[in-house]
């Protein structure tokens, strides 16, 4: 039976919702009107909401100063190739874990959540030794590497959570088919699990996207991601909220799009299994 | 050919033997039925046949060939599962084909072997469709049609039927049957059900924690179980096993009467007792009756029989189809 929820109740609970998303998007709201100020009506005391004079030179002048396009470029790539390459390894591996587990399986996939719980700073000097040594540092392969490294662990546990959910008599089926590995891959288990698959790759390029510490301390002029590209209109040259702000909305932007578009696939992903 | 020889076959779990050790003979063209109480081994036995399982020991040949090392898909065997296993991405068509397009066959002798198997099952129709937009029938009747398409030197069947309703089930039931005189291939098939076994079997294998009590046609089995096991677990309803001193005065520990063996009278007969349930359906009606000094006994007679509960009623056993047991559960002959 349905519950009866009076109107009043209703009314206290859109309010209270609403609050909490205002509150949670205001900071890009701001962002996004500080980008259309002038230096100094970023910085007015009191702040100005929206009756300031528009403006778009704050864009224009961070364009001419640095090459977004060439950031941008660099996000894409990093961000995508890490998440093809994570998912190249994870779904063979997780497909493992999931139908043919062993007695250490769990252990293992607890090692390798393990591995999030280190601060990354922790291994910062001998990676960024490694990386010199290796002739990788400022590379997109480089930081292509370092993000499917550093998001493996979550793609696996996906994945791992996505095919559990899969009847385990549909892949022998397959193989009383005639189905070898690969084709039991390719054929049945990939496409039964598209939207797991689609969420996880949508996911974890979000997280390659914002992934900033190892971006910013492993690359510097030729590979830098839009996250140097924010980064690079903060201290060094004095407080320019205006052209941090006008920098910051066109890295987040394309990456919003994408969340915004997908965004049904990415719930429907998160709370795959939830309920049989 | 569908000849299939387990010698000496084991399977250990950990430190559990599920199958201790088998030897069974399956010739060419049999309808074989694996019946037992569930956690039996039935399904298990029915895996190591198809290779989804390792034996631990002992081997398997099919069509005089050592298949004990050989994957799945090289035995030359189709299984329909229970949950159909139908692969939900696919057309009902490409599930069908599937088998075919994993064996590299042209796309020609696919589509043609295709129809072929959806005419002999009736889904023409439904080849377009996606596996969720058919009924629970039509889904096992594509899982079968998976399986025929391979044209198999032996079917695997484990509890096919289990997730359909009665009536689809006794129609399925028919249509397997039918299918196996149509094809004329070995046919092995796991059921709990006894009544499946009987009625679709040219052999029943009875099961029992893994160890095979009895292997024989449905009627064998019926008229001579080897053990109380089998005597109880062939046959609905159940055998009724009187022992103590009714039993020592037919010689033995334990004598079992089938329902349908015992004669009722209302005024003479060997045992008296009062009717305690009385299942009226239409044709037959059990009786349940707590005979006296014995306990309960279950009888079958003619639904015509006028008889309710609390009624006095006597029960006479058919001498001839007396079963008589030693004290090991073994039938004394």
């Amino acid at each position: 039976m349905a519950r009866n929820v009076s109107t009043g109740r209703k009314l206290i609970t859109t309010v209270v919702a609403w609050t909490i998303a205002i509150l949670i998007f205001f900071p890009i709201l701001w962002t996004f009107l500080t980008s259309f100020k002038t230096e100094a009506q970023a910085i007015a005391s009191p702040p100005v909401f929206l009756f300031f004079d528009w403006t778009t030179e704050n864009y224009s002048e961070v364009q001419s100063r640095s090459d977004y396009l060439k950031h941008f470029m660099n996000s894409v790539v990093v961000s995508f190739g890490s998440t093809l390459l994570g998912l190249l390894i994870a779904i063979p591996s997780a497909w493992a874990m999931a139908f043919a587990p062993t007695k250490r399986t769990k252990d293992v996939l607890m090692w390798m959540l393990s591995t999030k719980m280190m601060p990354p700073v922790g291994v910062l000097v001998p990676m960024y030794l490694m990386f010199r040594n290796w002739g990788l540092l400022d590379t997109r392969t480089g930081l292509v590497i370092v993000l499917t490294l550093i998001n493996l662990p979550i793609i696996i546990w996906m994945l791992y959570t996505y095919f559990k959910e899969i009847p385990g008599e549909i892949l022998e089926a397959a193989r009383m088919d005639g189905a070898s590995l690969a084709k039991e891959i390719i054929y049945v288990l990939t496409p039964m699990a598209i939207p797991g698959i689609a969420s996880t790759l949508l996911l974890n390029i979000i997280l390659a996207w914002n992934e900033a510490f190892w971006t910013l301390n492993l690359s510097a002029a030729k590979a830098a991601p839009l996250t140097a590209f924010i980064a690079s209109y903060s201290s060094p040259e004095g407080l320019f909220y205006a052209k941090l702000s006008a920098a910051s909305t066109m890295a987040i932007a394309p990456i919003l799009i994408l969340g915004w578009f997908s965004q049904k696939q990415l719930v429907r992903g998160l709370t795959f299994g939830a309920v049989k | 050919m569908g000849s299939i020889t387990l010698k000496n076959v084991s399977k250990v779990f950990g430190a559990h033997a599920v199958i201790p050790s088998i030897d069974l003979d399956i010739t060419d063209g049999e309808f074989v039925v694996f019946v037992g109480p569930s956690g039996c081994g039935k399904s298990t036995l029915l895996r190591l046949i198809a290779g989804l399982e390792d034996v631990s020991d002992g081997e398997i040949i099919i069509d005089g060939r050592n298949a004990t090392e050989l994957p799945p898909a090289r035995r030359g065997l189709s299984m329909v599962f229970q949950s159909y296993a139908l692969y939900p991405h696919m057309s009902v068509r490409s599930n069908i084909a599937f088998p075919l397009k994993m064996a590299g066959e042209d796309k020609a002798a696919i589509d043609k072997k295709v129809e072929d198997a959806a005419r002999v099952l009736n889904l023409t129709d439904y080849l377009d469709r996606k596996p969720r937009q058919l009924s629970g029938g039509q889904r096992q009747r594509v899982a079968i049609g998976r399986a025929i398409v391979r044209q198999p030197e032996a079917f695997l069947f484990d509890e096919p039927l289990s997730n359909l309703d009665a009536a689809l089930r006794v129609n399925m039931r028919l249509e397997i049957s039918q299918l196996h005189q149509q094809l004329k291939t070995t046919m092995i098939y796991v059921t709990h059900d006894q009544v499946e076994a009987m009625t679709m079997a040219d052999k029943i294998v009875v099961l029992n924690r893994g160890r095979i009590e009895q292997v024989g046609s449905p009627l064998e089995l019926y008229r001579r179980p080897d053990n109380l096991f089998v005597a109880g677990f062939i046959g609905s309803p159940k055998m009724n096993f009187i022992s103590g001193a009714q039993a020592a005065n037919h010689q033995a520990h334990t004598i079992g009467i089938r329902p349908e063996h015992l004669v009722l009278s209302k005024d003479h007969g060997t045992w008296q007792g009062t009717v305690g349930v009385a299942e009226h359906l239409g044709s037959d009606t059990f009786l349940h009756v707590n005979a006296d000094g014995i306990g309960t006994l279950t009888a079958r007679v003619s639904g015509d029989f006028a008889v309710t509960h609390g009624d006095r009623v006597f029960l006479t056993p058919d001498p001839q189809r007396l079963h008589r047991f030693d004290e090991k559960g073994m039938a004394i002959r």
